[in-house]
């Protein structure tokens, strides 16, 4: 089906009949709100989209997206996903996920979904909080976070989510904010857009258990001089007056500010999202508050074959050598090897 | 040259019906080789035939060690045999470790074929003889046949330019050449093989063909051996056969179902004794549209064949019992969804890592319970290697026309162990086919709306108009499947899950019964059980003993001719490779007294003993009736 022959479809076609049951004030509203905008840009059928989602409270998303969905079970929707991807090359598959459920429960998970490249687009709502449990520190809680499971503040250090997903090989990273709606339309656009393995990183808060977890640099009034936002060939500037930037010391990122000490435009790191080598793609990764502002929008996108491409490429290559050879005769399968006759 | 077509045989031959030989020497001595070599030309020369591989589970525990003895049971006969054999006639032991953890099996006066070349100091003490066996009375209630097979093959391939290390790897070949003269069987299809594996390696090809060959003509011309034997072969129902494993049965019988229903096949399976092979054989299948994915560990595997049925495909995973307890959750969140689904789980000794490539029934319990809450699941169980191939099929049967995840008990015994197997005309094989739930234009689509008869839901697969819906794990609104709390509903969807399950019953051949329908005792077996107490009950029979057979293969639900069949019996007698897990079902739901004969030792029950138990059983009887 090419796209023209697609009806135009809204937000209103993505909302599904069911109450939204999230608490009031949460960042999955936004979350929700920006992914039932995006679908309609992707020409794609409704029938032909897929949520599928963990446990917790991003869990919910697909039962208020009306495309196909499977809420299914704690860490486990990227495995679901692959299967679903390998067997039905044809669907957009969508994986909806949090902080603890990507990173903790389904760590393994997420790894092998990156490394092999399955074409999904997964989502992680990044609040630094266990909330459908009611307030336990997760894999992205800062040390000495103190919750009702760690009183005296956790003594394990966080994961850095885009780090993580850069060592295994994820073919697109982005970053961006629950509340930030038109870059997070947009990383969501990109997200989609790509083929292989897409990881958004969205910080979202949880205004019950961990209210403001973000809001240090991403509070309208400072995030200009706290975040950076990414731009394709264009080099690192960010600030309310757009003089300081990133410059690249070698492997060592540094806050400079142009015009001063002799520092121009071009001294500044110029983002290159489609770098083959996932290294800078780390030490972007790396970059946060207060030593740097945070980065967010792509911070990689690089094509590579996805897994049902080569599975599918493989099984035809196989099918194509075996046609060579006459066709396929499954009672000479079942007889390999030495047969007798008994009269 | 001479062949055993040839004739030229020296000394007497004596005929026998049945004769069960054990291979035993080293993990690196080619057992399992020499082993499958020798069932291959046995099968093809028309007996019937049963084998029980035994090997242990390190590739290669230090050499010359206990733990480092790899076995291969063969049992052949000119009748009908169920069973490797209880105890092996022929000890071909390549090492004092072998003989010492084999010796105890062999029957009295059998005979011992050992590689005297290996009975040095060194291998002596890690087999933990104080003196040589050979040397001093040890052996005597034995035939010992002692053959210098290091030094004969050392001969036999001079000039070949090989290593000594590369002709010492000959010498399984030298034994199994003297097993092919003993027993007058052809030497053609071990060449056939030996030209095929070593093909570009001519002097590797060269070694083992002579060494073969030096065995053969060693039994030939030497003296040692005064007589050698003769097998007839079997007659078995007309029809063309091979030989075949129970994990090669099950992978044929997926693809066959994957043909029979019209629609894709997918695996995705972690490795793990005893169940990759069926991995292996199913990844080579490309060329038939099969995917497979070896996954990250035993959760993602079940994961990806969930995510294939929810997209329309024959989503499968297989393992075995530690991997079957990582999948627990999964199986209940496609018990909560109702997708079809094939979880294969190759039995093994247990629990934890228990003994992996030994054999065990102990996970039916699990099978049947082993998940959060009431989630029941049909559970089936072949009998015999060969019949893995049809229960394959109708574990698809049932998963697709019920939609319902279904468990498929294999066990190590069956997956490795061999026979000879009728193959099918593929062509009068019923289909299996269900539909998918059809595109609609009208709004209000419920997802669990079953169909009268079975109770199934519909199929309705991503990338079809009008059937968006959403399905979870969270419990769902009888027929709309909308998430529900309400409490009562709850309660009508656990009785639905469980009727649904029920009604499978409706659906499965009656339970056959091999004897009277009345008696003495019932032997009540399931899975690989099934040749021991077959064989048991023949020979108990033959003595006119009222002791009939059935054997499960439906294990849940139970079927429903079971009660009756159970309750014409004065007694039932439960053998089963577990602590009691079939039995405990049975007598909770039919209150039937049945006794246990329960011995997890890693091996197949051997006929005399479940002969023996039945014996008791009826002695008391009598005794009672006095």
């Amino acid at each position: 089906m090419t796209q023209s022959e697609l009806p135009v479809l809204t937000k209103k076609d993505f909302e599904s009949d069911q109450d939204v049951r999230w608490c009031p004030g949460c960042g999955d509203y936004s979350i929700l709100a920006q992914t039932q905008k995006t679908m309609p840009t992707f020409g794609v059928a409704k029938e032909k989209i897929v949520f599928i989602s963990g446990i917790g409270c991003s869990g919910r998303l697909p039962y208020y997206m009306n495309t196909y969905g499977f809420h299914t079970i704690h860490g486990r929707a990227a495995t679901i996903a692959t299967g679903l991807k390998a067997a039905r090359p044809d669907l957009m598959v969508w994986v909806i996920t949090g902080d603890g459920d990507a990173l903790s429960i389904g760590g393994n998970h997420l790894i092998h979904a990156m490394r092999r490249n399955v074409d999904m687009k997964m989502i992680m709502f990044n609040n630094r909080i266990y909330g459908l449990t009611k307030g336990q520190a997760s894999p992205t809680s800062p040390i000495g976070k103190k919750t009702k499971s760690t009183p005296l503040g956790t003594i394990e250090t966080p994961i850095i989510p885009l780090n993580l997903v850069a060592a295994a090989e994820a073919s697109f990273i982005a970053r961006s904010v629950d509340t930030h709606s038109e870059h997070l339309q947009e990383m969501m656009q990109r997200a989609g857009e790509h083929s292989g393995a897409a990881f958004l990183e969205v910080l979202q808060n949880c205004n019950i258990f961990n209210d403001g977890a973000w809001r240090d640099f991403t509070d309208k009034s400072v995030k200009e001089d706290r975040m950076l936002v990414l731009k394709h060939g264009e080099p690192m500037i960010f600030g309310a007056e757009k003089n300081k930037g990133i410059r690249l010391n070698g492997l060592r990122p540094e806050v400079v500010t142009i015009g001063e000490n002799g520092v121009s435009v071009a001294d500044l790191w110029v983002h290159d999202e489609t770098d083959p080598d996932a290294t800078r793609t780390q030490i972007l990764s790396r970059m946060w508050w207060p030593d740097f502002p945070v980065p967010v929008g792509v911070f990689r996108r690089v094509p590579r074959p996805t897994h049902d491409q080569l599975l599918v490429e493989q099984i035809d290559g196989a099918k194509a050598a075996r046609a060579a050879k006459g066709p396929v005769d499954l009672q000479k399968l079942l007889a390999s090897g030495e047969t007798w006759t008994v009269e | 040259m001479t062949t055993p077509d040839s004739g030229a045989q020296h000394g007497t031959v004596t005929e026998l019906d049945r004769v069960t030989i054990r291979f035993a020497g080293d993990s690196g001595d080619g057992m399992q080789l020499t082993g499958s070599q020798f069932t291959a030309t046995t099968a093809l020369f028309g007996n019937d035939v049963s084998t029980l591989p035994d090997y242990p589970a390190e590739i290669r525990a230090p050499a010359g060690s206990l733990p480092g003895v790899s076995g291969f049971q063969i049992s052949f006969s000119s009748g009908d045999i169920h069973t490797p054999g209880d105890r092996p006639d022929v000890l071909v032991a390549m090492n004092p470790a072998a003989l010492k953890v084999n010796l105890g099996d062999l029957v009295p006066g059998g005979a011992i074929i050992v590689n005297t070349d290996a009975f040095n100091d060194i291998n002596l003490r890690k087999a933990g003889f104080t003196e040589d066996p050979l040397k001093n009375q040890s052996l005597q209630g034995y035939n010992l046949y002692e053959i210098p097979m290091s030094t004969m093959v050392a001969g036999a391939c001079e000039g070949l330019g090989l290593s000594s290390k590369q002709v010492e790897l000959t010498k399984n070949f030298f034994a199994l050449g003297v097993m092919f003269w003993l027993y007058e069987r052809s030497m053609a299809g071990t060449e056939k093989w030996i030209a095929e594996k070593f093909a570009g390696k001519d002097a590797i090809a060269e070694a083992n063909r002579r060494a073969l060959h030096a065995g053969y003509a060693f039994g030939e011309t030497t003296e040692i051996f005064h007589t050698h034997y003769r097998v007839a072969a079997a007659h078995l129902p007309p029809g063309t056969y091979r030989n075949i494993t129970g994990n090669e049965a099950t992978a044929l019988g997926f693809v066959m179902a994957s043909k029979l229903a019209e629609r894709d096949l997918f695996l995705a399976s972690y490795p793990i004794t005893p169940a990759s092979d069926i991995l292996h054989q199913l990844s080579s299948y490309k060329h038939l549209g099969i995917k497979t994915v070896q996954s990250e560990d035993e959760i993602a595997a079940i994961g990806a064949a969930v995510g294939a049925a929810y997209g329309g495909a024959m989503g499968m995973t297989t393992t075995s019992g530690p991997g079957m307890a990582l999948k627990a959750e999964m199986l209940g969140l496609a018990v909560m969804v109702e997708l079809p689904l094939v979880v294969v789980d190759v039995q093994r000794a247990g629990p934890s890592t228990g003994m992996p490539t030994k054999t065990e029934q102990g996970d039916l319990l699990m099978s049947m319970f082993g998940r959060n809450s009431d989630s029941p699941i049909p559970v089936i169980a072949p009998a015999t290697p060969a019949e893995c191939f049809t229960m394959a099929i109708e574990a698809w049967r049932i998963a697709l026309h019920h939609m319902t995840p279904v468990v498929f008990l294999s066990d190590a015994f069956l997956a490795t162990g061999a026979e000879p197997w009728s193959i099918p005309n593929v062509a009068d094989l019923p289909s299996i086919k269900v539909e998918n739930a059809p595109a609609s234009d009208k709004p209000g689509f419920r997802p669990y709306q079953r169909d009268p008869e079975t109770l199934a839901r519909p199929w309705a697969v991503p990338g079809t108009p009008g059937l968006e819906h959403r399905i979870g794990g969270l419990e769902k609104l009888d027929e709309l499947g909308t998430v529900s709390y309400d409490p009562d509903n709850h309660h009508r969807m656990n009785l639905l899950r469980a009727e649904k399950v029920a009604r499978v019953a409706r659906d499965i051949p009656p339970t056959e019964i091999y004897g009277e329908a009345t008696g003495d005792l019932l032997i009540l077996g399931w899975g690989s059980t099934y040749g021991s107490i077959r064989s048991a009950v023949e020979r108990l029979q033959s003595r006119g003993k009222r002791v009939s057979h059935a054997h499960l293969r439906y294990l849940n639900p139970l079927p429903t001719d079971l009660e009756a069949m159970l309750k014409n019996f004065k007694h039932v007698l439960m053998p089963e490779l577990n602590a009691g897990q079939l039995r405990m079902l049975i007598r909770a739901k039919y209150l039937v007294d049945a006794v246990g004969f329960n011995l997890v030792r890693g091996k197949p029950f051997q006929i005399g003993e479940i002969e023996a138990k039945a014996e008791s059983i009826l002695g008391e009887s009598v005794e009672a009736a006095k």
